[in-house]
């Protein structure tokens, strides 16, 4: 930072220097850029998603139990509950907090947020979670803008048939559900962590496919391409140069918004029971495992949503924040 | 009472850190019924800002913080926001700048120009579609009982930008802002839009605001002048005493700005002692266009059968009306759209048509300079790098001795060497135009075209380019492809200057032979529609036939005959429109396409003023109303 500022200093004494050959010197026509400054919600929004992040990183040291180890042989325990509380009282109707304060203020293991319907610590199970849900989704959106941007901007460089086949190809997938179509390659390939991911990748790139042709296009037309052209560059060096830094921004904010896609999708593949198997601990599986219990007043299904809301939530806010900041046009690009 | 008095007005802006930066410092002024104020300056000087104002609107971003401005004594920025809503578009109206991007392409022309009086409840439907059509008469637009049913592509740029003033005028508005409604368009039709406007202001009696950088167009229509800089009045009074006895430095600095009328003699007379044996650059026989060729032609003809040489040291102007091809013809050169016939000449070497097929040494040699340089620099490298990649492509320099060819590039310029640590967006409009020739010059190219380079930029500004442009010219010898659409400035700098028509080259030769009689009846037209900083020049220029004859008729790019014909004071009826005219010779180099013979234009040049054949053809511009 401090050789920025030294420089804007510098540039500045020459800008002085200008002013006073010419007592009427034009303005520039933008102030000189700035990082992007986040609002408040946008900085609670970056604290949530890097807690999660964490999490996911050093979730099974910090968990207190293994997400596939049985903790009490009752399903549904409240928040705060304990094994102790269980042996003294077998009754649903039982568990009230007085009970809990009463049992288990001693205990050395509390279930933070109660047991699932086979008696797991739902607390662990989050946490071991975050780990898979936040690790699939993220290889398999990095995957799908790896393909995507490939194809998408290759597809706007060349144009021709080349540009026709695969966006016509594309439009093809594109028209099918992605939740259809992933619920017949999972069954039809079983469903193994890198069958979805692979599976989430290939559905997610025909929407990154989209973008990066749209703003490979874009960029292609303007004069400074042109000009590349008119040098005599070649297409590796105009791709990489003068394309991709001027689709970086507007792609790099389609991440975080294509990232909860995913998260949704393997939570949606999950929660039909074709997404991450069991024992596993899964945001999206969690769901739908504790379902029932909603009907006993458990909060077990409630906890992984909150998960899954925080998260995405997050991230969205994150990208209309960082989008809002850097222009409306590419905000608009997005959809 | 003045009909709008401005009060102190002030508006500004925030910062992201939440301190308020003023964009208008305080301004004041006053308009009377009936009376059309300029407000000039340059960009950045607050203009649009102030003009946008007396509708009680900022743009996104600003805010009103203080002063106020009063319609018929009451104050517009603190009235009620259902107010504001009705006297917008309807007691103060709107004319923004691009009347292009103003109509809406799938809506017929009569639906949108009574839209807003029948919406705001002024007028029934039948009332403001009557009121629309006595308007288009007044405006004189042709065919004014069916224009209405047209839609906007029909008509043509100058005709859509009096169609935005019928639209202000449909509700009986009594403040017209006009917000430089007659930049974008070529000199013929600027004229033709003055007029109209000027005639419309005066016969509806409505008062108005006049955006514009231009004092020469001020000088025609405005009854007082106000001259901004940054936010702050510089100067104001009647246009007589602002024109004829500016008092100010700065006003006297856009005065001086403004471009004078070509006439011969007008350019430096520097002597570059280059012999004049081999051309730098030559087009031989090049046609042009777009699309598929087929036997030498292609699907549409941009240029036909275009010869023109660039000696070397030489600036050669390529001018004309925006559509004629000369930004084609530059592109061919550049190899950037392959001929469909002819050769492009390189220092006695035929280049191959399409860039791809040019080797590294002569893509260096031909360098093109992109007209706008916002598009033309990557807004994602630094300034260091865009000059030092073509550094380091044709020169192959590397580290230490590339920096400081850029820092010499820089220096070239006339720009600090630490803008090599800038991003295009931290640069001004002019300092931007710069790096763009200064990566042109990087490779050390012989020929430089340079495609409407000033004409993005102010007056002062654009003069600076020019000058600069001299200054590189005599320090590296290195030949210019000047094009622009304004004869005058092509006029101070070229030493040739070719004049394109409808893709073919209807006159070129030395520049004081071009700008002197004989002219090509096309020359003349332009060189009378340039605006002269004098009041009346509108008036008078009307009275000339060129104008009765020339001014509104389609543009029409025909294979045979005369393109220029039924814009042709003088053209001779069943022989320009089906016979290709000869080149006539005159003195050194200067040639003129026409079926007179050079005495015969001559003598009707001196002749008396009035149109000689009256070629009646509708100005409506027939092939584009053809379109679906």
């Amino acid at each position: 930072m401090s050789d920025t500022s030294a420089n804007t200093e510098e540039t500045g004494a020459a800008e002085k220097e200008v002013d006073t050959i010419d007592k009427f010197a034009e303005l520039p026509d933008a102030p000189p850029k700035k990082g992007i400054k986040l609002s408040w919600v946008g900085k609670v929004s970056v604290a949530i998603v890097a807690a999660w992040v964490v999490v996911a990183f050093i979730g099974p040291w910090i968990a207190p139990f293994h997400e596939a180890e049985f903790i009490v042989d009752d399903s549904y325990v409240p928040s705060g509950g304990c094994p102790e509380m269980l042996e003294e009282l077998f009754d649903l109707d039982e568990w009230t907090p007085d009970a809990i304060t009463q049992y288990c203020t001693e205990s050395d293991t509390i279930l933070f947020l109660g047991s699932d319907y086979l008696g797991r610590d739902t607390f662990s199970r989050i946490i071991w979670g975050a780990r898979t849900t936040i690790g699939i989704s993220f290889v398999a959106t990095l995957f799908a803008y790896f393909v995507g941007i490939t194809l998408g901007i290759g597809a706007a460089v060349s144009g021709g048939w080349i540009d026709m086949v695969l966006s016509r190809f594309n439009e093809s997938i594109l028209s099918l559900p992605s939740i259809m179509l992933g619920l017949i390659a999972v069954a039809a390939l079983g469903s193994t962590i890198p069958i979805l991911i692979i599976t989430a990748a290939l559905i997610y790139a025909t929407s990154v496919f989209r973008i990066a042709r749209a703003l490979g296009q874009d960029i292609m037309v303007q004069d400074f391409v042109e000009a590349a052209h008119a040098r005599g560059e070649g297409l590796w060096w105009i791709i990489t140069r003068e394309v991709l830094p001027n689709a970086a921004m507007p792609l790099l904010t389609d991440f975080g918004l294509r990232l909860v896609f995913v998260i949704l999708f393997i939570s949606s593949l999950s929660f039909l029971g074709l997404g991450v198997q069991p024992p596993m601990a899964d945001w999206g599986s969690m769901v739908r495992e504790n379902m029932q219990g909603l009907g006993y007043g458990s909060y077990a299904s409630i906890w992984p949503a909150v998960a899954i809301g925080t998260l995405t939530i997050s991230i969205n806010l994150i990208v209309d924040d960082i989008s809002a900041k850097s222009g409306g046009s590419l905000a608009k690009k997005m959809v | 009472m003045a009909l709008l008095e401005v009060d102190n007005l002030k508006i500004q802006a925030m910062k992201d850190d939440g301190t308020p930066v003023p964009i208008v410092k305080g301004v004041s002024f006053e308009i009377k019924a009936g009376e059309v104020v300029a407000l000039i300056g340059e960009s950045g000087s607050g203009k649009t800002t102030i003009s946008l104002a007396s509708l009680a609107y900022t743009k996104p971003g600003l805010e009103f913080s203080g002063g106020e401005v009063r319609l018929h004594g009451e104050d517009l920025l603190t009235m009620d926001p259902l107010k504001q809503r009705d006297m917008r578009g309807q007691r103060v109206a709107y004319l923004a700048q691009s009347a292009a991007a103003t109509f809406n392409p799938a809506i017929t022309i009569g639906e949108q120009v009574t839209e807003s009086a029948v919406l705001h409840g002024i007028l029934s439907q039948e009332e403001a579609t009557k009121r629309a059509e006595e308007l288009y008469v007044a405006l004189e637009l042709p065919d004014p009982d069916r224009l209405g049913g047209r839609y906007p592509h029909q008509v043509s740029g100058g005709q859509l930008q009096r169609l935005m003033a019928a639209m202000a005028l449909v509700g009986k508005p009594d403040l017209l802002v006009l917000d430089e409604p007659t930049t974008a368009l070529d000199v013929t039709t600027q004229i033709e839009v003055l007029k109209a406007f000027k005639k419309v202001i005066r016969e509806q009696g409505s008062a108005a605001i006049y955006v514009t950088h231009d004092l020469a167009v001020v000088a025609q229509v405005a009854d007082h002048i106000v001259v901004l800089y940054s936010g702050e009045v510089q100067e104001q009074g009647p246009v007589d005493q602002i024109i004829n006895h500016p008092t100010h430095d700065y006003t006297r600095r856009l005065m001086a700005a403004v471009r004078p009328t070509p006439t011969a003699g007008m350019g430096d007379d520097t002597e570059h002692g280059h012999g004049r044996s081999e051309a730098a650059i030559a087009a031989r026989g090049i046609t042009a266009g777009y699309g598929g060729i087929v036997d030498g032609e292609p699907a549409v003809t941009i240029l036909r059968d275009i010869n023109v040489e660039v000696e070397r040291g030489d600036v050669v102007g390529v001018i004309g009306e925006s559509g004629c091809g000369k930004s084609t013809l530059a592109r061919v050169m550049a190899g950037l759209l392959p001929s469909a016939r002819g050769e492009i000449v390189l220092g006695g070497k035929t280049l191959a048509p399409a860039l791809k097929d040019r080797d590294r040494d002569e893509l260096r040699k031909v360098q093109f300079v992109f007209q706008m340089a916002d598009t033309a620099l990557n807004p994602r490298q630094y300034i260091g790098d865009i000059l030092g990649r073509p550094v380091e492509f044709y020169l192959g320099l590397t580290g230490q001795e590339k920096r400081k060819r850029v820092a010499e590039l820089l220096d070239m310029v006339e720009l600090p060497i630490a803008f090599a640590e800038r991003f295009p967006m931290e640069l001004s409009g002019g300092q931007k135009q710069r790096i763009n020739l200064a990566r042109a010059l990087a490779g050390n190219p012989e020929v430089l075209l340079c495609d409407e380079v000033t004409s993005a930029l102010d007056s002062i500004v654009g003069a600076n380019v020019i000058k600069l442009l001299t200054a590189l010219r005599n320090k590296t010898g290195v030949s210019f492809v000047f094009i622009s659409h304004d004869l005058s400035t092509v006029g101070s700098f070229a030493d040739k200057i070719v004049v394109l028509y409808a893709g073919r080259v209807v006159e070129q030769g030395p520049t004081d032979q071009v700008l002197s009689p004989p002219y090509h009846p096309y020359t003349r037209l332009l060189i009378t529609s340039v605006p002269e900083l004098r009041i009346g020049w509108l008036e008078d220029t009307m009275q000339t036939r060129e104008a009765a004859a020339g001014i509104a008729r389609g543009v029409e790019i025909t294979a045979v005959g005369c393109p220029f014909f039924n814009r042709c004071p003088i053209a001779i009826p069943g022989t320009c429109q089906l016979e290709v005219p000869p080149v006539r010779l005159h003195g050194d180099g200067h040639q003129i396409a026409c079926h007179h013979t050079l005495d015969e234009v001559e003598e009707s040049e001196a002749g008396p003023q009035q149109i000689l054949h009256g070629y009646e053809k509708p100005i409506m511009d027939d092939d584009a109303a053809k379109k679906p």
